[in-house]
């Protein structure tokens, strides 16, 4: 994958700095865009859906990133007594140690959405590699590579994370990679599919006829062109690291006491929901934002993706 | 075809569609009318809005094109305004569709028998079943199907591509229309079966008294079977008239260079194709779309688009000098032919298959076949669909994937069966050039990206060397070289096909393949590109074959044709010989259903 669909897949680019959306279906061919996944991108600020999810995605990666520098406290600093309603000095109340829960929630974030990106792009990384293998050998080696990602896949991906965290400890790059690997095998079968359908075209054909090596022609004849479904796929993905690595800390195999987190705050808290619903409420309501907010993009570029009418070219 | 007023079935009225958005004309101020029992053939090249304004005769407008005037009248009732009760009655009622693509437009689900019932249960509720069943069985035999329950019950998929099409005619004639739409029904078929589908047509408008609107981008289609003639040219009728007056002697300057451009099976006119493109929608220009191909261009060409004149009412055009075109007689074109030139001997041979057979899976698709391409000549290879001629090709080019026996030599030098285990200089000689230069070339690469790979495989050359080759090639394929920064969706389909020509021809190559390289391109630009290939043959003296299913086309380009049938060669030899004298009954039967211009009109 070249640094340039890097950067593009990316949904920390300002999005907003786009054109204004062009009339899609049957303009002429001259003005369409030339990069396909620019015009994906296009197509899906058109839709209230993907400008919504940017804008809140937008405000929760400020609060996870910038949080931290408006907190009145440090996180592990004891400002009250455990399970304090909310009062001044403390407006969100405290957690079950008597620590401030809106100086817990704006260092907290960081940690899911860091650690989900990137899961997403080892996820992302793994998957494309093995997809486009697999879809471009075709015969034993896709046969060997699809039913291995198969046995990946049989685990629930939740599970198998568990697994490897319980057995070598809980620690961060482990989790990343194991949220990575259990993304692998449905990333691997859309690039695969997306590959097969590509290598039957006469571009592909014409490179192999002149001899260029099969390294390349994956890497500057499929990939390209398959990047408006990775767009959609890394979306639809960061969506469920989030949910994975939240879901990790508050089962306990994520991040550990006495770290700040989204996820382990709501675990840590729990028992103090009747008293203190604040401490849990406030970061249970910021991972549903953020997974809804990822969400709305992914699924704002895959209508996009959809709707691009590809049979101008040809009457 | 002398009308009066009074027959006239269907006339349509300064019609009108838009894209709906945007508000970009598709089509502008088309009328015309159709007599009973006349076939009108409505003709123009891709994205000349002529499907468009074909399906709007029944109301119809595919999804983000909009009827935004105009009117359509069928024997009084005017169809644009009718309501959606009305409209139900009228299509499939007293005006019918026949798609392009039958096979496409058939319910898969269903079979036939139960699809063509559908039509009868829907606008004649009133009769008995047992009426309506001696009514499909009719059906079925004016389409010359049989009509037993054994064909009825049979699903699409089981049918010919050209039974599909009967049942697609059968249906739009169910209820006895007034008038049929007939949309390029033939163009997805074979020369043979099109003729068999033409000649159906023909006999049921002509027995029935059924009106027909044919649209097609092929002329020589329906040349013979037409009354009258209109051509579309973006968007706007700019001719429409009697086919005896205007195939003799067009008066807009499009429909004669449009003429001139459609290959000709006689040999006795030379092939000419029209400069540049027919523009897309929202790329017109103001005044008459054609100036910028026009060689009778005037200033006032640039600005007004000429309202409609001609001599009579049934022979309209909207050209501002049709009386100074229509005084200009037909130029007795010089014949250009690729020539016999010298006998090809043994030594001579660049290419030669011996006894090859090649698979598709497990199935033979080539039986045995021996050909042979010499030095500086063109072969021809010609067949319909499935006859394994680009099974052949592709053999030779190394991009068949599966088994094949018997050898194949370049320069007496067994080749190795894909390009993989060839050496670089092999591959280098054999040159590849495919069927649709829409997928022929890398949307994400740009021109110059595109000619550069197969330049840095086989040469070393710093940037300068490399710019100027690159330079050279396109220069060669009449191409300017500002178009290498550019990406191939910003070009027109026949100028794909030259970048694709001109990357072929970079690496200076022995032979030349090419693959049925104008089947996607329009007539006029296909003229066009079977003149640069003819040309660069005789220039390069680089050795080609060239894959065609039509014959039309080889007379123009090359010098030995070699006939397939079946995975078999069934007649070889100069091209003059087997057009004039063919020997294989299958050879015979091609030629004979070749559609013609008139006067050779074989229906």
């Amino acid at each position: 994958m070249s640094g340039k669909d890097d950067a593009s897949l990316s949904p920390l680019q300002p999005v907003e700095t786009l054109e204004p959306m062009e009339p899609l279906g049957d303009v002429p061919l001259e003005a369409k865009s030339r990069r396909e996944w620019v015009q994906t991108a296009i197509g899906a600020w058109s839709l209230r859906r993907t400008k919504v999810g940017v804008a809140a995605f937008a405000a929760l990666f400020a609060i996870a990133v910038f949080g931290r520098f408006v907190a009145p406290y440090e996180p592990d600093e004891f400002v009250g007594p455990p399970f304090s309603v909310p009062a001044a000095g403390y407006w969100f109340g405290t957690d079950f140690l008597g620590r401030d829960v809106l100086t817990r929630v704006l260092h907290g974030g960081l940690s899911v959405l860091s650690l989900g990106i990137a899961a997403t792009l080892i996820g992302i990384v793994l998957g494309v590699s093995l997809g486009l293998v697999s879809g471009y050998a075709r015969r034993w080696l896709d046969e060997t590579i699809m039913r291995m990602l198969d046995v990946v896949l049989a685990f629930p991906s939740i599970v198998l994370a568990m697994l490897f965290v319980s057995i070598l400890g809980p620690r961060l790059w482990l989790i990343v990679l194991m949220v990575g690997i259990s993304h692998m095998p449905r990333i691997a079968r859309v690039t695969r599919a997306a590959t097969v359908e590509l290598a039957g075209r006469d571009f592909v054909r014409a490179a192999v006829a002149v001899g260029v090596p099969k390294r390349k022609i994956l890497l500057f004849e499929v990939l390209p062109n398959i990047s408006s479904p990775l767009l959609v796929e890394f979306g639809l993905r960061l969506t469920y690291s989030i949910i994975m690595i939240a879901g990790l800390s508050f089962l306990g195999f994520g991040i550990q006491p006495p770290a700040a987190d989204w996820g382990l705050m709501i675990n840590e808290n729990r028992i103090g929901i009747t008293v203190q619903p604040w401490a849990v409420v406030a970061p249970v309501v910021l991972i549903g934002a953020l997974t809804v907010s990822t969400n709305l993009m992914a699924d704002g570029l895959a209508r996009a993706m959809m709707g691009i009418d590809r049979d101008t070219a040809v009457t | 075809m002398n009308a009066t007023t009074s027959d006239i079935v269907l006339s349509v009225r300064d019609l009108r569609i838009v894209l709906d958005p945007s508000g970009i004309e598709i089509d502008d101020d088309v009328s015309f009318a159709i007599h009973r029992g006349e076939v009108l053939g409505l003709v123009g090249e891709s994205a000349s809005g002529k499907t468009t304004a074909a399906t709007s005769l029944l109301a119809y407008q595919r999804r983000g094109a909009r009827i935004a005037g105009g009117h359509v009248d069928i024997e009084g009732a005017d169809v644009l305004s009718a309501s959606r009760m009305a409209l139900r009655r009228i299509r499939g009622g007293i005006i019918s569709y026949v798609p392009q693509d039958a096979s496409a437009a058939l319910n898969p689900a269903l079979r036939i028998g139960d699809q063509l019932m559908e039509i009868l249960n829907e606008h004649s509720r009133d009769s008995s079943r047992r009426a309506r069943e001696a009514r499909l069985r009719e059906m079925m035999a004016e389409v010359l199907l049989p009509g037993d329950r054994s064909f009825l019950r049979r699903y699409p998929h089981q049918l010919s591509g050209g039974q599909q099409q009967r049942v697609a005619i059968a249906m739009a004639l169910a209820n006895r229309p007034k008038v049929i739409v007939l949309d390029e029904p033939t163009t997805a078929l074979d020369v043979t079966t099109q003729a068999h589908v033409l000649e159906t047509v023909r006999d049921l408008t002509r027995s029935y008294g059924v009106s027909a609107l044919y649209v097609t981008h092929d002329l020589a289609v329906v040349a013979c079977l037409a009354d009258r003639i209109a051509v579309m040219y973006a968007g706007r009728l700019v001719e429409i008239g009697p086919k005896e007056e205007l195939f003799v002697g067009a008066y807009h300057p499009y429909t004669r260079q449009l003429l001139a451009a459609i290959p000709d099976i006689t040999g006795e006119r030379a092939l000419h194709g029209i400069p540049g493109y027919a523009p897309r929608p929202g790329q017109r220009v103001p005044g008459c779309a054609f100036t910028p191909r026009c060689t009778w261009r005037i200033d006032r060409c640039e600005t007004e688009f000429p309202p409609y004149a001609g001599p009579d009412p049934d022979h309209q055009v909207r050209c501002w000098r049709w009386e100074e075109v229509k005084d200009q007689p037909l130029t007795a074109h010089a014949v250009s032919r690729a020539g016999a030139g010298e006998a090809c001997s043994v030594e001579k041979t660049v290419v030669s298959a011996q006894g090859v057979v090649a698979f598709y899976q497990n199935k033979e698709v080539l039986h045995g076949v021996d050909a042979d391409l010499c030095e500086h000549r063109c072969l021809a290879l010609v067949g319909e669909s499935g006859s394994g001629k680009t099974t052949l090709a592709r053999c030779i080019a190394g991009l068949h994937q599966f088994r094949i026996d018997g050898t194949i030599e370049l320069n007496g030098k067994a080749l190795a069966r894909e390009s993989g285990g060839r050496t670089r200089d092999e591959r280098q000689a054999i040159q590849y050039i495919f069927q649709s230069p829409y997928s022929s070339l890398n949307p994400r690469k740009t021109i110059r990206q595109l000619l550069a790979q197969p330049i840095d495989i086989f040469f070393k050359l710093d940037r300068d060397e490399r710019e100027g080759r690159m330079v050279n090639a396109l220069d060669q394929v009449a191409l300017d070289a500002s178009l290498l920064s550019r990406y191939p969706e910003q070009l027109s389909g026949g100028e794909r096909q030259r970048v694709a020509i001109a990357r072929a021809l970079a690496v200076e190559p022995t032979v030349l393949i090419c693959d049925e390289v104008t089947s996607w391109l329009d007539v006029s630009v296909q003229a066009a590109i079977i003149e640069l290939l003819a040309k660069l043959q005789r220039d390069t003296g680089v050795s080609m074959l060239f894959v065609t299913h039509n014959l039309a086309l080889i007379r123009s380009v090359a010098q030995e044709v070699a006939v397939m049938s079946e995975g078999s060669i069934v007649e070889l030899g100069p091209v003059d010989a087997v057009l004039e004298d063919p020997q294989a009954e299958y050879t015979k039967r091609l030629l004979a259903d070749t559609p013609a211009l008139p006067p050779e009109c074989r229906l």
